[in-house]
Parts: structure tokens; C-alpha cells; sequence
């Protein structure tokens, strides 16, 4: 019954290419998810930021999962309204959260400065997604709150950290940022020590880094 | 147009841990048995192989080893004033999924419950006097001793390999153990898990400030372990992946590690898939269920399948739901006190203060589901609660349990949640943070309890469990005290950033605390107060057990399956000793 996530492309050679073609993102969706992307992990001196480690490839690839259709979760109506304790509430599933937040964001960006969000200078971006992270930003279409913290922000949080078969992590260079060994996982020998772990990270596929 | 099928001498309604355990004893006591499972039935050699099972994306994110709310879930609403709203994805608690249930995917810590917690309304009243446990407080002693059922705990704790040091072996107090413990018959069947660095210093910090520590009683073997099925336990390799995980090494007792290979060689023994149960039909003047309704969901063929004897373990939400549609016994209404099918539910208040130590490797991605060392000190009544103006407790515990990089990141509070600065945090402390939590109890209230929803529906039409549930004034007092002990240990250990949560508010089902739902098909002496009697036989038909922490009147502040397991072989014993002899009821209602 629990629809398998694993049905996924298999990894590229080069996960984070820039000839990556997005087979869900429009053109000025993917211009968009690449731009916050970039502002949510930046690239600076403490290693790649998300653009970087491939994480709108990710995303993209995770619209073709039964996740991304909402199969997993239970939507059957009626849909009320109701407080953040009782949970996601919405009919959306997350590809239209995408197709509709990317949209309402553009368009409150584009109403107030005549530019749409990529083509801001990176500190207005970030002015502007603070405002969306506290709501402040209003959409008649969605709660944009819901679509940063939920969707926008996690699952780039999901491809920086998670395995490179899905896309993003490129290199492991999240993992090696943080000091995690990836999948290596056989700490009978070290657990008891109170040292740094000697070895670097490997992946799924059995790449060491 | 339903195909009835053979009779059979007894039904299982889901095959997790106590599906397996009793499958397991009416096979030994001759019985022919068939186990119905919703989920698959995967086989662990190919399922959980490396290098796919460490996948923390489609296994901790996505949860493919869990029940998806499209299958079945429940609504929520805080109290009777509000419409319940149905939980779409799963958050605070996540069901289990397919044979083996949550035994698949568990972290394996493997505690019993106090011997004050299996009679507390009674204990609480002589120690503090009746009149101090508020009235709307529906705590109840439970109808097993503690002393009944030590050998039924030991038997389970067997079963898994535990590792562990025991606190209290026929009364004398063990040095290294939980001194407040029961009294056990003997030692663990294995010795305690190395210990991590980061259980090093929180046990030294706790002894500093004068509580007792001790390792986590845990299901992960320190050593490889043959049980007394003959089934082989692999020694763990601390690989970090238990919660949410199938275990590679088979070094985390589940029923997979424990039982099913026995099963999977016993021709009395049929365990079908796939089968999702949506009734069990109730002749109400015998005082008997006569047989299962499900539908293969190969097929979409609905069945019917006759038993002499039903067994229903199906977890908290399975066990209540099919209860409440298939109109046995009566539901219990909040207002009026009265009925007893969704009585006493319970959760758990759990809590936490966040840790970084700067100058210490914790190496936290090294670890397994039971790692760590706790102290029971503030649990249960296990401390003096005169003035405090709540009942119950909680362990305190450091654990290592796998800090998978998608979900463990901690940040010194204050730390924005993207950007520039929280990049530089979570590089900096990634290795260096550590998590104290809470385990708390949870003490059954008039208000929570679950019924049948009036306007959702599951797959098969029938009204989703609604769950009507909030934290108490007890619960946020207790959690506010425990929590409290918690930062007191962080300091103690030379934390440069604390983080302390405790628990408040309303409930919220959304972040992860626990899967330790409990109650509503609570046991007890009197059936006007309870589902089942001491056997776990329900009053309302003989031929009908239920099993799982769906029976407890309350939840402690302790992990439920060591329970849980010791009333499945308890429950076991009855059938087999008692009523195969003369099917009727064990106890006259």
C-alpha cells in the first residue's frame, strides 16, 4: 500500500550540472527556486551553498514522486480552516504548492519593485523571504508561511543534506561541512571514543568523498 | 457478494509484536491461525539491505516503513467544543506499517512500568490520600501486579536479547542499575551497550548532582544472541539508523528478529498481507465475534473469515476503531462518564533541553535507537510530589540515537533557521550537539478520549477515530518540573548553549514526540469502567483479546513495549491455561 518513494531518475554523473533541463519548473519557476535556493544556503567559505550542491535538481525530481501528488497523505475534503496544531489543512498538493507559491511570491515582488524575485539584488531577497518566513506576505491562493517553511525551506534542507542519488548534495560536500560520514555506518570500533571520526563520507552508491 | 472462507481456530487481526507473540503461543498450544496484516509483508534480507535501508530521505522523510494517512488515520480536535480536523500526514506519532508493525522501525528501548505504576490510583491515594487526586484525573490500578507479571517482562526482555543492567535483582539493589525498578528474577539477557561519549558525561554529571544513572534497557544486542526460539540476534554496529529503519544486522529484536522466522516454518501458521480488516461481525446475544470481514487489497475482494477466537492487535487506533464500528460494547461518552470503548486515552509529555559542548566530540551520528544513559529519579513516584501540584514523572535521559543530517542539525537557540549565520552554526556544532529528553507520563483525563468521527471517512467508508485530546494542568506542572531536572543536568555537564522545551501549549500534531498513543480498550475489574478484563478478554464477548497498549488506563513516563510485550505472553497464558479449557468468560461480568 505505502506508495514507494524510491521511484526516482537515477543519479547523473555530475548531479549538479548547469545543463540540467527541470521537467516540471517553468522557466521562470526554476529562475526563482534557483535564486532562493541560493539565498537559503549561500555559498560562502564554509562550502557550497544549495545551487551549488544541486538542490533545484532536487526539488525538480521530486515532483515526479507520488509524494509530490499528494498520494501519500489523507485528502479527502471537507478542508477547514484550522490553527497550525492541527496540521497541514490544505487540498494542495506539493506541486501545486510550488506552481502557486512561486507564483504569488513573483507577483507581490514584481507589484512592489517591477522586478520579479531573481532579479533582485541578494539583500532585498533576503528582506523579502524574512517577511514571507513570519508571514507577512499575503496570497489569496495559499498560506505563503506554510509553502516557505514547509515545502521551500525543507525540502531544500532535505536535497543540501540527503543522499546524492536524489540530486543534490553534490560531492557530499554538505556532509563533509558538518563532519557526517554519509552511509558508512559501522561505529562498533568508535563509539566509546571521544575523538573526531577518522574517515570521510560515503555515499548510496559507494562513492567515497 | 462477500466469499466466506474456511473456519479457523483463531484470528489475528494485525502482525506486529503482540500479533506475532500470540500467533506464536496458540501455534505451540496446537491452535491453527491466521494473521491478517493491512501492510506488506516484507522480508527483511532483501528490504532492509545495505546500502539502501541507511536512506534517511525515503525511510525517516518520507516514512516508507509507516502507515501513510491515505490508508487510514484519525481526526483530532482539542475538546468536544471544537470540529475535529483530519491529521493529512503524520506528524507527533507515526503508525506502524505491514507485518512486523512498529517493531520494524522502533528505536528498541525496552523499560517495565514501576510496580507503583500497575496499581496507582491505590498507591497515590494511601501515599497522599484520595482526596488529592483531582477528580477529574481517571487514573486506575491496573488488574495485574507488578509481581504476576515479572515473569511474563522476563520473558519478553528474553524474547529480544535486552541489554541492559539490571537495579534490583529479588530486592537487592544492583550497583550501575536503575535502583528504582521492580524487582527482577535475574539479570539481562545481555550486558549494557558500550556507552557514548556523550552518555559519559551526562552519567557523571547526574551522579555530581546525586541522581543514579544507568544504561538504557535497550533491543539492540550488545552482543550476538541466540533467544529461546532459536533465533539468531546479530551484535549491534551502532550504525545510527534504528528509529524509522528496518535493522540490517539483525541486531534490533522485531518480531522479523524474533519470531516470524519461526512462524514463517509453522504449517499452522498463515499470515496474509495485505489484508485490511473493516469489521468484525459480533453476535450480540452469544456474547461472541463469529468472524473477520476484510478486503484483499490484491484484489479488492472482500472475505469473510469464521474463528473460534479473535484476537485483536492491531495497535491503539486499530484496536478502538474496529471496536467502536463493529458496535461492540458500549462507546464511552465524555459528558455523561458512562460507556467505556475509547476511555482513558492516553499519549506521552515529552520534552527536552538542547546541548553544545564545544570542546567535546560527540560523534552524534554514531548510536542506535536504545543508546544512553538515564536516570529515573523523577519518575513516576519515584520522588516525594506533596506540594507540587501535578502527579507523575519522567526519565531523564542523554541519548545517541543517529543524528541523520536531514533531521539533526541543532543550532544554539536564537540561531536564524537559513542563511549565512545559521550555515556557519550548523558547521560549528553540528559534531558538538547533544539532546537530554524527557519521557513523560501521561494520566488518563475525563475530556481525552476517542470516537467515531462524523464527517470523514476512511478508504473503505467507514467514519475515521476521532481523537479528542489535550494536555492537562498536570501534564504542563510535571512537564515544567521534569524538563526543569533536564537543563539542571546540561549545566551541570559545562554546556556553553542550553535549549530547554518544555512541553506547553496545546497539543500539536505536528512535530514528532513520541508513538506512544495508549488506551482506549483499557483493562480493568470492573466492566463499567473498562474494555477488558485482567485477561485482556473483553466483558462484551468471551471469544474476543485485546492486546497492545490500547489496554493501559494510563500511560507512565516509560517506553510501552516491554509492557506491552509482557501482557501479549500474559493474555497468552490465559487463552491457553484458561479458556481453551471452557470458552466462556474468565471473569463473570
Amino acid at each position: 500500500m505505502a506508495a514507494s518513494t524510491s521511484e526516482v531518475a537515477p543519479p547523473t554523473a555530475t548531479p549538479a550540472s548547469n545543463d540540467y533541463a527541470p521537467s516540471f519548473f517553468t522557466p521562470a519557476e526554476w529562475a526563482f527556486l534557483n535564486a532562493a535556493c541560493a539565498r537559503l544556503i549561500p555559498n560562502d567559505d564554509n562550502g557550497p551553498g544549495a545551487v551549488e550542491l544541486g538542490v533545484p535538481q532536487f526539488i525538480d525530481r521530486q515532483m515526479g514522486t507520488p509524494w509530490a501528488e499528494g498520494a501519500l497523505w489523507y485528502m479527502q475534503g471537507p478542508f477547514l480552516e484550522a490553527k497550525a496544531e492541527f496540521g497541514y489543512q490544505s487540498a494542495l498538493t506539493p506541486k501545486q504548492q510550488y506552481r502557486l507559491g512561486i507564483k504569488a511570491i513573483d507577483e507581490a515582488v514584481q507589484a512592489a519593485t517591477g522586478k520579479p524575485f531573481a532579479a533582485l539584488p541578494p539583500t532585498e531577497q533576503d528582506a523579502w523571504l524574512k517577511r514571507i518566513e513570519k508571514g507577512e506576505v499575503k496570497s489569496d491562493a495559499l498560506s505563503l508561511k506554510s509553502f516557505f517553511g514547509s515545502f521551500l525551506l525543507k525540502n531544500t534542507m532535505e536535497g543540501a543534506f540527503g543522499d546524492p542519488l536524489y540530486g543534490g548534495n553534490k560531492d557530499m560536500a554538505a556532509w563533509k561541512m558538518i563532519g557526517h560520514p554519509g552511509v558508512r555506518a559501522d561505529y562498533l570500533e568508535f563509539v566509546a571514543e571521544a575523538k573526531p571520526y577518522p574517515y570521510g563520507p560515503v555515499s548510496l552508491h559507494g562513492k567515497r568523498g | 457478494m462477500t466469499r466466506r472462507l474456511k473456519e479457523v481456530d483463531a484470528v489475528l487481526v494485525g502482525m506486529g509484536w503482540t500479533g506475532s507473540i500470540m500467533a506464536r503461543e496458540l501455534s505451540r498450544a496446537g491452535l491453527s491461525v491466521v494473521g491478517l496484516e493491512r501492510g506488506q509483508d516484507r522480508k527483511p534480507a532483501d528490504a532492509f539491505a545495505l546500502p539502501g535501508i541507511r536512506d534517511e530521505l525515503r525511510y525517516a522523510l518520507r516514512q516508507e516503513l509507516m502507515l501513510d494517512p491515505a490508508v487510514q488515520t484519525v481526526t483530532l480536535r482539542h475538546d468536544d467544543s471544537q470540529i475535529a480536523q483530519p491529521v493529512r500526514r503524520f506528524g507527533s506519532f507515526l503508525p506502524g506499517d505491514g507485518v512486523g508493525g512498529m517493531g520494524t522501525h522502533w528505536n528498541g528501548q525496552t523499560y517495565r512500568f514501576l510496580p507503583s505504576d500497575h496499581k496507582l490510583r491505590s498507591h497515590l491515594s494511601q501515599r497522599y490520600g484520595a482526596k488529592a487526586i483531582p477528580e477529574d484525573m481517571m487514573i486506575a490500578d491496573w488488574p495485574i501486579g507488578y509481581d504476576e507479571l515479572e515473569g511474563h517482562y522476563a520473558r519478553f526482555e528474553a524474547l529480544c536479547g535486552i541489554s541492559g543492567k539490571a537495579g534490583n535483582i529479588r530486592g537487592e539493589i544492583q550497583e550501575g542499575g536503575n535502583p528504582f525498578e521492580g524487582w527482577r528474577s535475574g539479570e539481562y539477557p545481555n550486558k549494557p551497550l558500550k556507552s557514548s561519549q556523550g552518555g559519559v558525561l551526562f552519567a557523571a554529571a547526574a551522579k555530581s548532582l546525586g541522581y543514579h544513572p544507568f544504561p538504557s534497557p535497550a533491543a539492540n544486542a550488545s552482543n550476538p544472541y541466540t533467544n529461546p526460539e532459536g533465533v539468531k540476534l546479530g551484535g549491534c554496529q551502532y550504525c545510527g539508523h534504528c528509529e524509522r529503519f528496518g535493522c540490517e544486522a539483525d541486531a534490533k529484536a522485531s518480531p522479523q528478529t524474533t519470531l516470524l522466522p519461526v512462524l514463517a516454518k509453522d504449517p499452522r501458521v498463515e499470515i496474509r498481507d495485505l489484508a485490511y480488516v473493516s469489521k468484525l461481525n459480533y453476535d450480540r446475544k452469544a456474547k461472541r465475534i463469529t468472524s473477520v470481514t476484510y478486503v484483499d487489497l490484491r484484489t479488492g475482494e472482500e472475505l469473510e473469515q469464521p474463528a473460534g477466537l479473535v484476537i485483536l492487535s492491531a495497535w491503539v487506533f486499530g484496536n478502538t476503531h474496529l471496536m467502536l464500528h463493529s458496535g461492540i460494547g458500549t462507546a464511552y461518552d465524555a459528558k455523561t462518564g458512562k460507556g467505556t470503548v475509547g476511555r482513558n486515552y492516553c499519549y506521552q509529555i515529552n520534552s527536552g533541553a538542547q546541548l553544545f559542548l564545544e570542546n567535546e566530540e560527540l560523534n552524534p551520528f554514531m548510536g542506535t535507537g536504545a543508546l544512553g544513559m538515564v536516570i529515573d529519579d523523577f519518575n513516576g513516584d519515584n520522588f516525594d510530589h506533596s506540594g507540587l501540584g501535578f502527579f507523575g514523572g519522567g526519565y531523564v535521559t542523554l541519548n545517541t540515537l543517529g543524528a541523520r543530517p536531514i533531521s539533526f542539525r541543532p543550532v544554539p537557540p536564537g540561531t536564524p533557521a537559513w542563511g549565512k549565520e545559521w550555515k556557519a552554526a550548523t558547521a560549528k556544532w553540528y559534531r558538538h550537539g547533544a539532546t537530554i529528553s524527557v519521557q513523560g507520563s501521561n494520566y488518563a483525563s475525563r475530556g481525552n478520549h476517542l470516537d467515531l468521527d462524523p464527517t470523514y471517512r476512511d478508504p473503505l467508508g467507514r467514519p475515521l477515530l476521532r481523537m479528542t485530546y489535550n494536555f492537562t494542568d498536570n501534564d504542563r506542572k510535571m512537564s515544567a518540573f521534569v524538563t526543569g531536572k533536564a537543563a539542571e543536568i546540561a549545566k551541570a555537564m559545562g554546556a556553553q548553549h542550553v535549549g530547554v522545551r518544555a512541553r506547553s501549549g496545546d497539543f500539536d500534531v505536528v512535530p514528532y514526540q513520541t508513538s506512544h498513543n495508549t488506551g482506549g480498550t483499557p483493562m480493568g475489574s470492573d466492566p463499567h469502567t473498562s474494555v477488558v478484563n485482567r485477561y485482556l478478554q473483553s466483558w462484551d464477548a468471551h471469544n474476543l483479546f485485546v492486546l497492545g497498549s490500547s489496554v493501559f488506563p494510563q500511560n507512565a513516563g516509560y517506553n510501552p513495549t516491554g509492557a506491552v510485550g509482557a501482557l501479549a505472553y500474559w493474555a497468552a497464558d490465559a487463552i491457553v491455561g484458561k479458556y481453551l479449557k471452557n470458552p466462556s468468560a474468565l471473569i463473570p461480568a
